[in-house]
């Protein structure tokens, strides 16, 4: 029991770590919250300009909704994915590193209160760019299946923290380029997923690449759910895949972790802040 | 007979970096630089000792607290704190240690509280207890209650070691690992600092393992003092032990300082030699 008020206690540490971060360096939240929402602003005008751009009559609100859904949930996967794998790489930023691992708290802890943060901030960073978006276009969710799209997103959450649990891996390994590597991977996953087009428009290889990201099965039910009012029964058959494959690769990703932990302590990488 | 607080048998660290020079490589340039950090090293801290570890830079000084604090694994050889392995009861371990680094890291952006506060949950601590404490160790140790609310960065480096320091002992750790933790601070902020180590020695049954360059500082509060060199233990007494294994000169006692200069034969190369530790 006291145990598991220690592991709580712990986990709590990093989400008001977290929060404190967020409040100290409110500045750049600003600007990375401002340089997201035009982004996304700019990918749905994409959609409204389609008819002019092509000189032929389309379906423009189902355009602007279709890269609305992509930029939208891309956003938050990436937010879930970005907070863990930094988890390490913010430690070596303000060489905190040695300190928090020399703590009596286990990895996994630190990973549910990491997560447990990043899933709360990501939804509403996403709400607010919903909010904001919507007094710029008019979105029509008459189609959508709200619960549905709920139960993606927490399975999307799931698939994410192992990728992110993976990612954390490369600051630890690499002290000067890890961080942009997780960036690398972060790019990989936008071009192969089908965020803003269907994976059916890349060359094979690529395609191929695209099935192993858990992204390109969240977007695509998420538009079926929110475009098509896909009912919840028939999202099951990707949110169960979704959660198992994402509590695989967290379990793994724990394991890689661990044993990346242990070569670091082996060869002295955790002082080098990089 | 109690435990140990700390054992070290045989224990051996080697750092392998790959060798990096500008320009052209040789083929020998292409291969891995071993430095020997510590050398087969034997110890034993007796449970409320003060034990001091001198030595030049790149001794093995930082090495041996460091692999003490789990951050490195030893490359063969076993480590205990109070009979626990540190490799197979890591988390054991890491309940009974805290740490105290010469170049203490925090969130800069973050107030002295707030970063005893994230400390304390890490630990473990209720807040209700720690909030007290936390306040009690930072006036105990000069911080003004005005500072203690205000961001890391706009600190001196002195007060950035203050904090430190009360972190280290904030934790009530049963050894403590002081890593040169009073090199920047002034002549005033060291005796606050050497006090409370006593201080927390008696009121606490806290081991203390100190690291350090300051002579009078490990004469006036370690029990017994170890000199490292080239990851060797060379000499281990008590202060005035260690005083009659170099002879007088000029008819005058030797100080710590001569004797650290005898047995370390004053080389600078190794002051260079810096080990990335």
């Amino acid at each position: 029991m006291s145990r598991l008020v220690n592991e709580s206690r712990g986990a709590y540490a990093f989400i008001e770590r977290n929060v404190h971060l967020i409040k100290r360096y409110w500045g750049w939240e600003l600007v990375w919250f401002f340089y997201s929402l035009v982004n996304s602003l700019a990918v749905t005008y994409i959609g409204a300009g389609m008819e002019r751009i092509s000189g032929q009559p389309m379906d423009t609100q189902y355009l602007i909704m279709y890269l609305l859904v992509g930029t939208l949930i891309w956003s938050y996967l990436s937010m879930i994915f970005y907070s863990i794998s930094e988890m390490i790489a913010w430690e070596r930023w303000e060489g905190t590193i040695e300190y928090t691992f020399m703590a009596p708290v286990s990895r996994p802890t630190q990973l549910v209160g990491t997560t447990l943060f990043a899933i709360g901030y990501g939804v509403f960073r996403t709400l607010l760019t919903l909010l904001i978006v919507a007094a710029f276009f008019h979105l029509d969710l008459s189609q959508a299946n709200l619960g549905g799209a709920v139960l993606l997103l927490f399975a999307g959450s799931v698939s994410f923290v192992g990728l992110g649990i993976m990612a954390a891996v490369l600051p630890l390994l690499y002290p000067e380029r890890g961080a942009q590597m997780t960036n690398a991977a972060a790019a990989l996953l936008l071009l192969v997923s089908g965020v803003y087009y269907p994976i059916a428009t890349l060359p094979g290889w690529l395609q191929w690449i695209a099935r192993g990201s858990p992204a390109t099965y969240v977007i695509d039910q998420m538009r079926a759910c929110l475009l098509h009012r896909a009912p919840t029964g028939s999202l099951l058959s990707t949110v169960f895949p979704l959660i198992g494959a994402g509590v695989g690769v967290i379990v793994v990703g724990l394991f890689v972790f661990q044993h990346v932990e242990r070569y670091a302590k082996r060869t002295g990488r955790l002082k080098r802040s990089g | 007979m109690s435990l140990p607080a700390l054992e070290l048998e045989r224990v051996r660290k080697i750092f392998r970096r790959k060798s990096r020079s500008l320009g052209k490589r040789t083929p020998a340039q292409n291969g891995k630089k071993e430095t020997i950090a510590l050398e087969s090293l034997d110890l034993t801290v007796a449970r409320r000792e003060i034990f001091g570890v001198l030595g030049p830079n790149g001794s093995g000084k930082s090495t041996l607290i460091r692999l003490v604090s789990t951050l490195l694994l030893p490359d063969s050889g076993t480590i205990r704190v109070f009979g626990h392995d540190i490799e197979k009861e890591e988390f054991a371990v890491k309940r009974l240690i805290n740490r105290v680094s010469v170049d203490a890291a925090f969130f800069k952006k973050f107030s002295p509280l707030e970063n005893l506060a994230y400390a304390a949950r890490l630990y473990g601590m209720p807040m209700s207890e720690a909030r007290g404490k936390m306040r009690e160790i930072l006036l105990r140790l000069g911080l003004k209650e005005e500072t203690f609310t205000e961001p890391m960065e706009r600190m001196s480096r002195g007060m950035q070691q203050k904090v430190a320091v009360a972190r280290g002992f904030l934790t009530s750790p049963s050894l403590l690992l002081l890593d040169e933790p009073t090199t920047g601070l002034d002549p005033y902020s060291k005796r606050d600092v050497q006090a409370f180590v006593r201080e927390v020695r008696e009121s606490h049954d806290a081991t203390v393992v100190l690291t350090t360059h300051d002579m009078d500082e490990a004469e006036r509060l370690c029990d017994r003092i170890a000199i490292l060199d080239r990851g060797k233990v060379i000499a281990l007494d008590t202060a005035d032990g260690l005083k009659t294994l170099v002879p007088k000169t000029n008819g005058h006692d030797p100080t710590l300082e001569d004797v650290f200069i005898a047995l370390t034969g004053g080389r600078m190369e190794d002051k260079e030699l810096e080990v990335a530790e």
